[in-house]
Protein backbone atom coordinates (compact mmCIF):
# COMPACT_ATOMS: atom_id res chain seq x y z
CA UNK A 1 0.00 0.00 0.00
CA UNK A 2 1.37 3.37 -1.01
CA UNK A 3 1.58 5.91 1.78
CA UNK A 4 -0.01 9.30 1.06
CA UNK A 5 2.19 12.01 2.58
CA UNK A 6 3.22 15.61 2.22
CA UNK A 7 6.92 16.29 2.46
CA UNK A 8 9.60 18.66 1.32
CA UNK A 9 12.08 17.32 -1.22
CA UNK A 10 14.74 17.19 1.51
CA UNK A 11 12.48 15.16 3.82
CA UNK A 12 11.53 12.84 0.97
CA UNK A 13 15.16 12.01 0.17
CA UNK A 14 16.00 11.56 3.86
CA UNK A 15 13.14 9.05 4.16
CA UNK A 16 14.41 7.15 1.10
CA UNK A 17 17.80 7.00 2.86
CA UNK A 18 16.17 5.71 6.05
CA UNK A 19 14.39 3.00 4.10
CA UNK A 20 17.64 2.04 2.36
CA UNK A 21 19.40 1.91 5.76
CA UNK A 22 22.94 2.32 4.40
CA UNK A 23 26.06 1.22 6.27
CA UNK A 24 27.65 4.68 6.34
CA UNK A 25 26.66 8.30 5.79
CA UNK A 26 29.53 10.77 5.81
CA UNK A 27 28.38 14.35 5.51
CA UNK A 28 29.18 17.90 6.43
CA UNK A 29 26.35 18.77 8.81
CA UNK A 30 25.84 22.49 8.15
CA UNK A 31 25.56 25.00 5.28
CA UNK A 32 26.29 24.63 2.38
CA UNK A 33 24.98 21.10 2.89
CA UNK A 34 21.25 20.54 3.07
CA UNK A 35 18.66 19.55 5.65
CA UNK A 36 19.06 15.96 4.41
CA UNK A 37 21.94 14.96 6.75
CA UNK A 38 20.09 16.75 9.58
CA UNK A 39 16.92 14.69 9.06
CA UNK A 40 18.98 11.54 8.57
CA UNK A 41 21.01 12.10 11.74
CA UNK A 42 17.68 12.17 13.63
CA UNK A 43 16.92 8.70 12.27
CA UNK A 44 20.37 7.59 13.44
CA UNK A 45 19.86 9.11 16.90
CA UNK A 46 16.42 7.49 17.20
CA UNK A 47 17.80 4.08 16.30
CA UNK A 48 15.65 3.84 13.15
CA UNK A 49 18.72 2.91 11.08
CA UNK A 50 21.98 1.08 11.87
CA UNK A 51 24.02 3.56 9.85
CA UNK A 52 27.36 4.87 11.03
CA UNK A 53 26.94 8.62 10.68
CA UNK A 54 30.27 10.40 10.19
CA UNK A 55 29.97 14.15 10.68
CA UNK A 56 33.06 15.60 9.04
CA UNK A 57 34.65 19.06 9.08
CA UNK A 58 34.33 19.76 5.35
CA UNK A 59 32.82 18.42 2.15
CA UNK A 60 36.33 17.51 0.99
CA UNK A 61 36.50 15.20 3.99
CA UNK A 62 32.91 14.03 3.47
CA UNK A 63 33.71 12.60 0.06
CA UNK A 64 37.08 11.30 1.27
CA UNK A 65 35.31 9.40 4.05
CA UNK A 66 32.77 8.09 1.53
CA UNK A 67 35.60 6.84 -0.71
CA UNK A 68 37.28 5.05 2.19
CA UNK A 69 34.08 3.54 3.51
CA UNK A 70 32.78 2.38 0.13
CA UNK A 71 36.19 0.90 -0.75
CA UNK A 72 36.08 -1.01 2.54
CA UNK A 73 32.86 -2.60 1.35
CA UNK A 74 30.21 -0.49 3.10
CA UNK A 75 27.14 0.87 1.28
CA UNK A 76 27.75 4.59 1.58
CA UNK A 77 25.89 7.78 0.82
CA UNK A 78 26.11 11.53 1.34
CA UNK A 79 24.25 14.72 0.55
CA UNK A 80 25.40 18.18 -0.43
CA UNK A 81 24.71 21.27 -2.45
CA UNK A 82 26.34 24.21 -4.21
CA UNK A 83 29.84 25.08 -2.94
CA UNK A 84 29.77 21.89 -0.88
CA UNK A 85 29.79 19.85 -4.08
CA UNK A 86 32.53 22.11 -5.44
CA UNK A 87 34.69 21.31 -2.43
CA UNK A 88 34.24 17.58 -3.15
CA UNK A 89 35.58 17.96 -6.69
CA UNK A 90 38.89 16.15 -6.31
CA UNK A 91 37.29 13.15 -4.59
CA UNK A 92 34.38 12.94 -7.05
CA UNK A 93 36.88 11.87 -9.71
CA UNK A 94 38.56 9.45 -7.30
CA UNK A 95 35.24 7.83 -6.36
CA UNK A 96 34.37 7.37 -10.03
CA UNK A 97 37.76 6.09 -11.18
CA UNK A 98 37.95 3.67 -8.23
CA UNK A 99 34.52 2.43 -9.36
CA UNK A 100 32.90 3.05 -5.98
CA UNK A 101 29.08 3.03 -6.13
CA UNK A 102 28.49 5.87 -3.66
CA UNK A 103 25.10 7.65 -3.80
CA UNK A 104 24.96 11.42 -3.39
CA UNK A 105 21.83 13.55 -2.96
CA UNK A 106 22.55 16.85 -4.68
CA UNK A 107 20.30 19.83 -4.05
CA UNK A 108 21.01 22.09 -7.02
CA UNK A 109 22.03 25.59 -6.03
CA UNK A 110 24.16 28.37 -7.49
CA UNK A 111 27.90 28.52 -6.95
CA UNK A 112 29.51 31.65 -5.56
CA UNK A 113 29.92 34.34 -6.67
CA UNK A 114 28.25 36.68 -6.41
CA UNK A 115 27.13 34.93 -3.23
CA UNK A 116 23.73 33.38 -3.82
CA UNK A 117 21.99 30.51 -2.08
CA UNK A 118 19.23 29.87 -4.60
CA UNK A 119 18.49 27.33 -7.29
CA UNK A 120 20.42 26.74 -10.44
CA UNK A 121 22.34 23.81 -11.88
CA UNK A 122 25.89 25.20 -11.81
CA UNK A 123 26.98 22.77 -9.09
CA UNK A 124 26.09 19.43 -10.66
CA UNK A 125 26.67 20.65 -14.22
CA UNK A 126 30.18 21.56 -13.17
CA UNK A 127 30.62 17.95 -11.99
CA UNK A 128 29.22 16.48 -15.21
CA UNK A 129 32.60 15.21 -16.44
CA UNK A 130 33.66 13.66 -13.12
CA UNK A 131 32.44 10.18 -14.06
CA UNK A 132 29.33 10.14 -11.86
CA UNK A 133 25.95 9.00 -13.12
CA UNK A 134 23.58 11.98 -12.90
CA UNK A 135 19.82 11.66 -12.57
CA UNK A 136 17.54 14.70 -12.23
CA UNK A 137 14.15 15.10 -10.55
CA UNK A 138 11.23 17.41 -11.31
CA UNK A 139 9.67 17.25 -7.85
CA UNK A 140 9.85 15.59 -4.42
CA UNK A 141 8.25 12.40 -5.79
CA UNK A 142 10.89 11.97 -8.47
CA UNK A 143 13.72 12.83 -6.04
CA UNK A 144 12.44 10.07 -3.73
CA UNK A 145 11.84 7.54 -6.51
CA UNK A 146 15.23 8.22 -8.11
CA UNK A 147 17.02 7.82 -4.79
CA UNK A 148 15.30 4.50 -4.12
CA UNK A 149 16.64 3.29 -7.50
CA UNK A 150 20.13 4.79 -7.04
CA UNK A 151 22.06 1.93 -5.43
CA UNK A 152 20.55 -0.70 -7.73
CA UNK A 153 22.00 1.22 -10.68
CA UNK A 154 25.32 2.21 -9.11
CA UNK A 155 26.15 -1.21 -7.63
CA UNK A 156 25.17 -3.21 -10.74
CA UNK A 157 28.13 -5.35 -11.83
CA UNK A 158 28.07 -3.85 -15.35
CA UNK A 159 28.23 -0.34 -13.91
CA UNK A 160 29.94 0.10 -10.50
CA UNK A 161 29.97 3.87 -10.65
CA UNK A 162 28.92 6.55 -8.17
CA UNK A 163 25.54 8.18 -8.70
CA UNK A 164 24.21 11.65 -8.05
CA UNK A 165 20.45 12.24 -7.64
CA UNK A 166 19.69 15.92 -8.20
CA UNK A 167 16.70 18.13 -7.41
CA UNK A 168 16.14 21.89 -7.43
CA UNK A 169 17.29 23.83 -4.37
CA UNK A 170 14.47 25.48 -2.42
CA UNK A 171 11.97 25.12 -5.29
CA UNK A 172 11.52 21.42 -4.52
CA UNK A 173 13.97 20.82 -1.66
CA UNK A 174 12.12 23.19 0.70
CA UNK A 175 8.60 23.07 -0.77
CA UNK A 176 6.11 20.80 0.96
CA UNK A 177 4.06 18.91 -1.60
CA UNK A 178 2.05 15.71 -1.84
CA UNK A 179 4.02 12.53 -2.32
CA UNK A 180 3.35 8.81 -2.46
CA UNK A 181 5.85 6.79 -0.40
CA UNK A 182 6.57 3.10 -0.61
CA UNK A 183 6.42 0.98 2.52
CA UNK A 184 9.72 0.36 4.32
CA UNK A 185 9.89 -3.36 3.56
CA UNK A 186 9.06 -2.79 -0.12
CA UNK A 187 12.04 -0.44 -0.46
CA UNK A 188 14.25 -2.76 1.59
CA UNK A 189 13.43 -5.72 -0.65
CA UNK A 190 13.84 -3.65 -3.80
CA UNK A 191 17.25 -2.28 -2.82
CA UNK A 192 18.50 -5.58 -1.37
CA UNK A 193 21.73 -6.39 0.44
CA UNK A 194 25.08 -5.05 -0.74
CA UNK A 195 27.60 -7.79 -1.43
CA UNK A 196 30.56 -6.30 -3.30
CA UNK A 197 32.80 -8.79 -5.05
CA UNK A 198 35.97 -6.86 -4.21
CA UNK A 199 36.49 -4.77 -1.10
CA UNK A 200 39.34 -3.72 1.15
CA UNK A 201 38.16 -5.56 4.27
CA UNK A 202 38.08 -8.87 2.44
CA UNK A 203 40.99 -10.66 4.15
CA UNK A 204 40.88 -13.54 1.67
CA UNK A 205 41.59 -11.30 -1.27
CA UNK A 206 43.83 -8.35 -0.57
CA UNK A 207 43.78 -5.49 -3.05
CA UNK A 208 44.92 -1.91 -3.55
CA UNK A 209 42.50 0.94 -4.19
CA UNK A 210 43.55 4.11 -5.95
CA UNK A 211 47.25 3.44 -6.63
CA UNK A 212 49.35 5.31 -9.19
CA UNK A 213 48.43 4.33 -12.74
CA UNK A 214 51.19 4.46 -15.31
CA UNK A 215 50.72 5.73 -18.89
CA UNK A 216 50.88 2.16 -20.16
CA UNK A 217 47.51 1.35 -18.49
CA UNK A 218 45.84 4.65 -17.58
CA UNK A 219 43.95 4.96 -20.87
CA UNK A 220 42.66 1.40 -20.68
CA UNK A 221 41.33 2.05 -17.19
CA UNK A 222 39.63 5.24 -18.36
CA UNK A 223 38.12 3.32 -21.28
CA UNK A 224 36.73 0.74 -18.84
CA UNK A 225 35.18 3.58 -16.89
CA UNK A 226 33.63 4.97 -20.09
CA UNK A 227 32.24 1.54 -20.98
CA UNK A 228 30.72 1.26 -17.50
CA UNK A 229 29.02 4.60 -18.07
CA UNK A 230 27.66 3.39 -21.42
CA UNK A 231 26.41 0.22 -19.73
CA UNK A 232 24.58 2.33 -17.16
CA UNK A 233 22.01 3.38 -19.76
CA UNK A 234 20.49 -0.08 -20.11
CA UNK A 235 20.80 -0.77 -16.38
CA UNK A 236 18.92 2.46 -15.59
CA UNK A 237 16.09 1.34 -17.89
CA UNK A 238 16.01 -2.17 -16.40
CA UNK A 239 15.89 -0.86 -12.83
CA UNK A 240 13.17 1.63 -13.83
CA UNK A 241 11.09 -1.25 -15.19
CA UNK A 242 11.48 -3.12 -11.90
CA UNK A 243 10.66 0.04 -9.98
CA UNK A 244 7.45 0.46 -11.97
CA UNK A 245 6.31 -2.93 -10.71
CA UNK A 246 6.53 -1.84 -7.07
CA UNK A 247 5.39 1.77 -7.50
CA UNK A 248 3.25 2.01 -10.63
CA UNK A 249 5.40 4.97 -11.67
CA UNK A 250 7.17 4.81 -15.01
CA UNK A 251 10.65 6.24 -15.62
CA UNK A 252 12.91 6.31 -18.65
CA UNK A 253 16.04 8.14 -19.73
CA UNK A 254 13.88 11.20 -20.25
CA UNK A 255 10.19 12.09 -20.24
CA UNK A 256 8.36 13.45 -23.26
CA UNK A 257 5.26 15.56 -22.87
CA UNK A 258 2.97 16.09 -25.88
CA UNK A 259 6.02 15.77 -28.11
CA UNK A 260 4.68 13.36 -30.76
CA UNK A 261 3.21 15.95 -33.13
CA UNK A 262 4.98 19.02 -31.70
CA UNK A 263 6.41 21.63 -34.07
CA UNK A 264 8.18 23.49 -31.27
CA UNK A 265 9.69 21.91 -28.19
CA UNK A 266 11.74 22.63 -25.10
CA UNK A 267 14.46 20.47 -23.61
CA UNK A 268 14.53 21.16 -19.90
CA UNK A 269 15.69 19.76 -16.55
CA UNK A 270 14.13 19.58 -13.05
CA UNK A 271 11.35 21.70 -11.52
CA UNK A 272 10.83 24.16 -14.38
CA UNK A 273 9.65 21.18 -16.47
CA UNK A 274 6.46 21.12 -14.37
CA UNK A 275 5.88 24.82 -14.97
CA UNK A 276 6.58 24.25 -18.67
CA UNK A 277 3.94 21.47 -18.82
CA UNK A 278 1.33 24.01 -17.69
CA UNK A 279 2.56 26.33 -20.46
CA UNK A 280 2.30 23.48 -22.99
CA UNK A 281 -1.31 22.80 -21.97
CA UNK A 282 -2.17 26.49 -22.24
CA UNK A 283 -0.67 26.80 -25.72
CA UNK A 284 -2.18 23.47 -26.85
CA UNK A 285 -5.59 24.89 -25.85
CA UNK A 286 -4.87 27.70 -28.31
CA UNK A 287 -4.16 25.12 -31.01
CA UNK A 288 -0.37 25.46 -30.96
CA UNK A 289 1.58 22.24 -31.43
CA UNK A 290 4.10 22.39 -28.61
CA UNK A 291 5.73 19.80 -26.40
CA UNK A 292 8.73 19.19 -24.22
CA UNK A 293 11.45 16.73 -23.42
CA UNK A 294 12.52 16.57 -19.77
CA UNK A 295 15.97 15.13 -19.14
CA UNK A 296 16.06 12.52 -16.38
CA UNK A 297 19.44 10.95 -17.08
CA UNK A 298 22.16 13.46 -17.96
CA UNK A 299 25.11 11.10 -17.38
CA UNK A 300 25.25 8.89 -19.37
CA UNK A 301 23.79 11.30 -21.93
CA UNK A 302 21.13 9.52 -24.02
CA UNK A 303 22.15 11.30 -27.22
CA UNK A 304 20.71 8.92 -29.83
CA UNK A 305 17.41 8.53 -28.00
CA UNK A 306 17.01 12.28 -27.60
CA UNK A 307 17.80 12.94 -31.27
CA UNK A 308 15.22 10.29 -32.22
CA UNK A 309 12.58 11.80 -29.93
CA UNK A 310 13.17 15.28 -31.37
CA UNK A 311 13.51 14.28 -35.02
CA UNK A 312 10.18 15.74 -36.18
CA UNK A 313 10.39 18.93 -34.13
CA UNK A 314 11.08 21.98 -36.30
CA UNK A 315 12.31 24.42 -33.65
CA UNK A 316 13.88 23.53 -30.31
CA UNK A 317 14.82 25.64 -27.29
CA UNK A 318 17.33 24.01 -24.98
CA UNK A 319 16.94 25.43 -21.47
CA UNK A 320 20.13 25.76 -19.44
CA UNK A 321 19.81 26.65 -15.75
CA UNK A 322 23.55 27.22 -15.78
CA UNK A 323 25.93 29.52 -17.62
CA UNK A 324 28.78 27.70 -19.32
CA UNK A 325 30.76 30.76 -20.47
CA UNK A 326 31.40 29.08 -23.80
CA UNK A 327 29.79 32.15 -25.42
CA UNK A 328 27.41 29.72 -27.13
CA UNK A 329 25.09 28.67 -24.31
CA UNK A 330 25.13 26.22 -21.44
CA UNK A 331 26.17 22.57 -21.11
CA UNK A 332 22.77 21.05 -21.93
CA UNK A 333 22.65 23.10 -25.13
CA UNK A 334 26.04 21.80 -26.20
CA UNK A 335 25.04 18.19 -25.51
CA UNK A 336 21.69 18.40 -27.29
CA UNK A 337 23.13 20.19 -30.32
CA UNK A 338 25.91 17.62 -30.53
CA UNK A 339 23.34 14.81 -30.38
CA UNK A 340 21.21 16.41 -33.11
CA UNK A 341 24.19 17.14 -35.37
CA UNK A 342 25.48 13.57 -35.06
CA UNK A 343 22.02 12.29 -35.99
CA UNK A 344 21.95 14.60 -39.02
CA UNK A 345 18.99 16.63 -37.75
CA UNK A 346 18.05 19.90 -39.44
CA UNK A 347 15.93 21.40 -36.63
CA UNK A 348 16.48 25.02 -35.66
CA UNK A 349 17.99 25.13 -32.17
CA UNK A 350 18.42 27.99 -29.71
CA UNK A 351 19.86 27.85 -26.22
CA UNK A 352 18.36 29.79 -23.33
CA UNK A 353 20.15 30.48 -20.07
CA UNK A 354 17.31 30.86 -17.55
CA UNK A 355 16.49 30.81 -13.84
CA UNK A 356 20.07 31.13 -12.62
CA UNK A 357 20.66 32.26 -9.04
CA UNK A 358 17.01 31.53 -8.27
CA UNK A 359 15.41 33.82 -10.89
CA UNK A 360 11.78 32.73 -10.81
CA UNK A 361 10.42 30.87 -13.84
CA UNK A 362 6.75 31.52 -14.57
CA UNK A 363 4.36 29.87 -17.00
CA UNK A 364 4.36 33.18 -18.92
CA UNK A 365 8.16 33.08 -19.30
CA UNK A 366 7.96 29.62 -20.85
CA UNK A 367 5.16 30.76 -23.19
CA UNK A 368 7.50 33.52 -24.31
CA UNK A 369 10.09 30.89 -25.29
CA UNK A 370 7.56 28.90 -27.34
CA UNK A 371 6.39 32.09 -29.04
CA UNK A 372 10.00 32.90 -29.94
CA UNK A 373 10.28 29.44 -31.51
CA UNK A 374 7.16 30.07 -33.61
CA UNK A 375 8.73 33.36 -34.73
CA UNK A 376 11.73 31.36 -35.96
CA UNK A 377 9.42 29.04 -37.91
CA UNK A 378 7.50 31.94 -39.46
CA UNK A 379 10.50 34.00 -40.47
CA UNK A 380 12.90 31.14 -41.16
CA UNK A 381 15.47 33.22 -39.33
CA UNK A 382 16.97 31.71 -36.17
CA UNK A 383 18.56 34.96 -35.03
CA UNK A 384 20.59 34.89 -31.83
CA UNK A 385 21.09 31.25 -30.80
CA UNK A 386 22.42 32.07 -27.32
CA UNK A 387 19.76 33.88 -25.33
CA UNK A 388 18.90 34.86 -21.76
CA UNK A 389 15.31 34.45 -20.51
CA UNK A 390 13.72 37.11 -18.27
CA UNK A 391 16.79 39.29 -18.22
CA UNK A 392 16.29 42.82 -16.86
CA UNK A 393 17.05 45.61 -19.32
CA UNK B 1 -4.50 27.36 -13.45
CA UNK B 2 -7.82 28.79 -12.39
CA UNK B 3 -8.92 25.89 -10.19
CA UNK B 4 -5.95 26.28 -7.87
CA UNK B 5 -6.38 28.33 -4.70
CA UNK B 6 -3.31 30.57 -4.35
CA UNK B 7 -2.32 32.33 -1.12
CA UNK B 8 0.61 34.64 -0.40
CA UNK B 9 1.93 35.31 3.10
CA UNK B 10 3.85 38.41 4.14
CA UNK B 11 5.66 38.39 7.44
CA UNK B 12 8.90 39.31 9.08
CA UNK B 13 11.67 36.79 9.71
CA UNK B 14 11.10 35.05 13.03
CA UNK B 15 7.32 35.54 13.19
CA UNK B 16 6.50 32.15 11.77
CA UNK B 17 4.89 33.08 8.41
CA UNK B 18 6.73 30.18 6.77
CA UNK B 19 5.59 27.81 9.53
CA UNK B 20 2.03 29.06 9.17
CA UNK B 21 2.14 28.42 5.40
CA UNK B 22 3.41 24.89 6.02
CA UNK B 23 0.69 24.31 8.65
CA UNK B 24 -1.95 25.50 6.19
CA UNK B 25 -0.54 23.05 3.64
CA UNK B 26 -0.86 20.33 6.31
CA UNK B 27 -4.46 21.22 7.06
CA UNK B 28 -5.44 21.24 3.39
CA UNK B 29 -3.53 17.99 2.79
CA UNK B 30 -5.54 16.37 5.56
CA UNK B 31 -8.78 17.29 3.77
CA UNK B 32 -7.57 15.28 0.76
CA UNK B 33 -6.21 18.15 -1.33
CA UNK B 34 -3.04 18.50 -3.33
CA UNK B 35 -0.90 21.19 -1.72
CA UNK B 36 2.21 23.26 -2.00
CA UNK B 37 3.71 25.27 0.86
CA UNK B 38 6.99 27.04 0.24
CA UNK B 39 8.95 30.07 1.37
CA UNK B 40 10.82 32.54 -0.81
CA UNK B 41 14.34 32.72 0.51
CA UNK B 42 16.26 35.95 0.57
CA UNK B 43 19.05 37.22 2.78
CA UNK B 44 17.04 36.15 5.82
CA UNK B 45 17.45 37.65 9.20
CA UNK B 46 15.18 38.32 12.13
CA UNK B 47 12.77 41.12 11.27
CA UNK B 48 13.38 41.27 7.50
CA UNK B 49 10.29 41.02 5.26
CA UNK B 50 9.71 37.46 4.06
CA UNK B 51 7.20 35.86 1.72
CA UNK B 52 5.70 32.39 1.77
CA UNK B 53 3.16 30.74 -0.52
CA UNK B 54 0.43 28.12 -0.67
CA UNK B 55 -1.26 26.41 -3.58
CA UNK B 56 -4.24 24.18 -2.82
CA UNK B 57 -5.93 22.13 -5.52
CA UNK B 58 -8.10 19.09 -6.22
CA UNK B 59 -5.60 17.91 -8.82
CA UNK B 60 -1.82 17.41 -8.97
CA UNK B 61 0.06 20.74 -9.00
CA UNK B 62 2.92 20.94 -11.51
CA UNK B 63 3.77 24.62 -11.57
CA UNK B 64 6.84 25.59 -9.53
CA UNK B 65 6.89 29.37 -9.66
CA UNK B 66 6.13 31.94 -7.02
CA UNK B 67 2.58 33.33 -6.87
CA UNK B 68 1.87 36.68 -8.50
CA UNK B 69 -1.95 36.86 -8.66
CA UNK B 70 -3.10 35.32 -5.38
CA UNK B 71 -6.75 35.02 -4.31
CA UNK B 72 -5.73 35.69 -0.73
CA UNK B 73 -2.96 37.60 0.99
CA UNK B 74 -2.16 37.21 4.68
CA UNK B 75 -0.17 39.98 6.36
CA UNK B 76 1.34 38.75 9.61
CA UNK B 77 2.93 42.09 10.49
CA UNK B 78 0.96 45.31 10.09
CA UNK B 79 4.10 47.43 9.65
CA UNK B 80 4.67 45.70 6.30
CA UNK B 81 1.72 47.61 4.84
CA UNK B 82 4.04 50.58 4.37
CA UNK B 83 7.21 48.62 3.49
CA UNK B 84 5.87 46.07 0.99
CA UNK B 85 3.29 46.28 -1.81
CA UNK B 86 1.19 43.55 -0.18
CA UNK B 87 -1.82 43.88 -2.52
CA UNK B 88 0.31 43.59 -5.67
CA UNK B 89 -1.54 41.25 -8.03
CA UNK B 90 -4.17 40.37 -5.41
CA UNK B 91 -7.41 39.50 -7.18
CA UNK B 92 -10.37 41.80 -6.66
CA UNK B 93 -12.64 38.84 -5.95
CA UNK B 94 -10.23 37.69 -3.25
CA UNK B 95 -9.36 39.12 0.14
CA UNK B 96 -6.56 40.35 2.35
CA UNK B 97 -6.29 39.39 6.02
CA UNK B 98 -4.20 41.66 8.21
CA UNK B 99 -2.92 41.14 11.73
CA UNK B 100 -3.99 44.40 13.37
CA UNK B 101 -5.97 45.83 16.27
CA UNK B 102 -7.51 48.25 13.79
CA UNK B 103 -10.71 47.73 11.81
CA UNK B 104 -10.72 46.91 8.08
CA UNK B 105 -12.11 50.43 7.41
CA UNK B 106 -9.16 52.03 9.17
CA UNK B 107 -6.62 50.01 7.15
CA UNK B 108 -8.18 50.21 3.71
CA UNK B 109 -6.60 53.63 2.94
CA UNK B 110 -3.16 51.97 3.26
CA UNK B 111 -3.98 49.35 0.61
CA UNK B 112 -3.30 51.37 -2.54
CA UNK B 113 -6.88 51.33 -3.77
CA UNK B 114 -7.46 47.60 -3.30
CA UNK B 115 -11.16 47.01 -3.98
CA UNK B 116 -11.60 43.49 -2.60
CA UNK B 117 -12.51 42.35 0.89
CA UNK B 118 -10.37 43.35 3.85
CA UNK B 119 -10.34 41.34 7.08
CA UNK B 120 -8.48 42.06 10.29
CA UNK B 121 -7.58 39.91 13.25
CA UNK B 122 -5.82 41.07 16.40
CA UNK B 123 -3.36 38.19 16.61
CA UNK B 124 -1.29 39.94 19.27
CA UNK B 125 -4.23 40.28 21.66
CA UNK B 126 -5.33 36.68 21.04
CA UNK B 127 -1.84 35.25 21.32
CA UNK B 128 -1.04 37.08 24.53
CA UNK B 129 -4.42 36.10 26.03
CA UNK B 130 -4.12 32.45 25.01
CA UNK B 131 -0.39 31.79 25.22
CA UNK B 132 0.96 34.64 27.33
CA UNK B 133 3.43 35.40 24.50
CA UNK B 134 3.31 36.87 21.03
CA UNK B 135 3.28 34.10 18.41
CA UNK B 136 0.99 35.34 15.65
CA UNK B 137 1.00 32.30 13.38
CA UNK B 138 -1.70 30.20 15.08
CA UNK B 139 -4.28 33.03 15.06
CA UNK B 140 -3.36 33.96 11.46
CA UNK B 141 -3.73 30.33 10.37
CA UNK B 142 -7.22 30.13 11.91
CA UNK B 143 -8.15 33.43 10.24
CA UNK B 144 -7.16 32.28 6.74
CA UNK B 145 -8.99 28.97 7.21
CA UNK B 146 -12.11 30.84 8.31
CA UNK B 147 -12.00 33.37 5.47
CA UNK B 148 -11.23 30.85 2.70
CA UNK B 149 -13.63 28.26 4.11
CA UNK B 150 -11.31 25.44 3.07
CA UNK B 151 -12.66 23.44 6.00
CA UNK B 152 -15.28 23.86 8.72
CA UNK B 153 -14.26 25.03 12.19
CA UNK B 154 -14.70 21.71 13.92
CA UNK B 155 -12.68 19.62 11.44
CA UNK B 156 -9.99 22.28 11.45
CA UNK B 157 -9.71 22.27 15.25
CA UNK B 158 -9.55 18.46 15.29
CA UNK B 159 -6.85 18.45 12.66
CA UNK B 160 -4.81 21.07 14.46
CA UNK B 161 -5.05 19.31 17.79
CA UNK B 162 -3.49 16.23 16.16
CA UNK B 163 -0.89 18.36 14.42
CA UNK B 164 0.11 20.23 17.60
CA UNK B 165 0.34 16.98 19.58
CA UNK B 166 2.89 15.84 17.02
CA UNK B 167 4.69 19.18 16.66
CA UNK B 168 4.84 19.93 20.38
CA UNK B 169 5.40 16.36 21.60
CA UNK B 170 8.29 17.59 23.77
CA UNK B 171 6.38 20.57 25.22
CA UNK B 172 2.71 19.55 25.58
CA UNK B 173 2.00 22.51 27.86
CA UNK B 174 1.72 24.84 24.85
CA UNK B 175 -0.90 22.75 23.03
CA UNK B 176 -3.89 24.03 24.99
CA UNK B 177 -2.81 27.66 24.56
CA UNK B 178 -2.43 27.25 20.81
CA UNK B 179 -5.82 25.54 20.57
CA UNK B 180 -7.35 28.42 22.53
CA UNK B 181 -5.70 30.90 20.14
CA UNK B 182 -7.23 29.08 17.16
CA UNK B 183 -10.71 29.06 18.72
CA UNK B 184 -10.55 32.76 19.61
CA UNK B 185 -9.32 33.65 16.15
CA UNK B 186 -12.11 31.73 14.40
CA UNK B 187 -14.58 33.87 16.38
CA UNK B 188 -12.86 37.20 16.12
CA UNK B 189 -11.75 37.57 12.49
CA UNK B 190 -13.75 40.41 10.97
Amino acid sequence: MAIRERLSGNEAVAIAMRQINPDVMAAFPITPSTEIPQYFSTFVANGQVDTEFVPVESEHSAMSACVGSEAAGARTLTATSSCGLALMWEELYIAASCRLPIALACVNRALSGPININCDHSDSMGARDSGWIQIYSENNQEAYDNFVQAFRIAEHKDVRLPIMICQDGFITSHAVENISLLEDDVVKNFVGEYNPEEYLLNQDHSMAVGPYDIPAYYMEHKKQQAVAMENAKQVILDIAAEFEKISGRKYGLFETYKLDDAECALVIINSAAGTAKDAVDKLRAEGKKVGLLKIRVFRPFPAEEIAEALKNVKAIAVMDRCEGFSSQGGPLGAEVKSALYTAGATSKVVDYVYGIGGRDVRVENIEEVYNALFDILETGNVGETYRYLSLRD
Amino acid sequence: MSNVLEIRWHGRGGQGAKTAALLLADVAFNTGKYVQGFPEYGPERMGAPITAYNRISDTHIRVHSNIYDPQYVVVVDETLLEAVDVTNGLRKDGAIIINSAKSPEELRPLLKGYEGKVYTIDARKISVAALGKYFPNSPMLAAIVKVTGIMDDESFLNEMEGSYKHKFASKPEVIEGNMKALRMSLQEVK
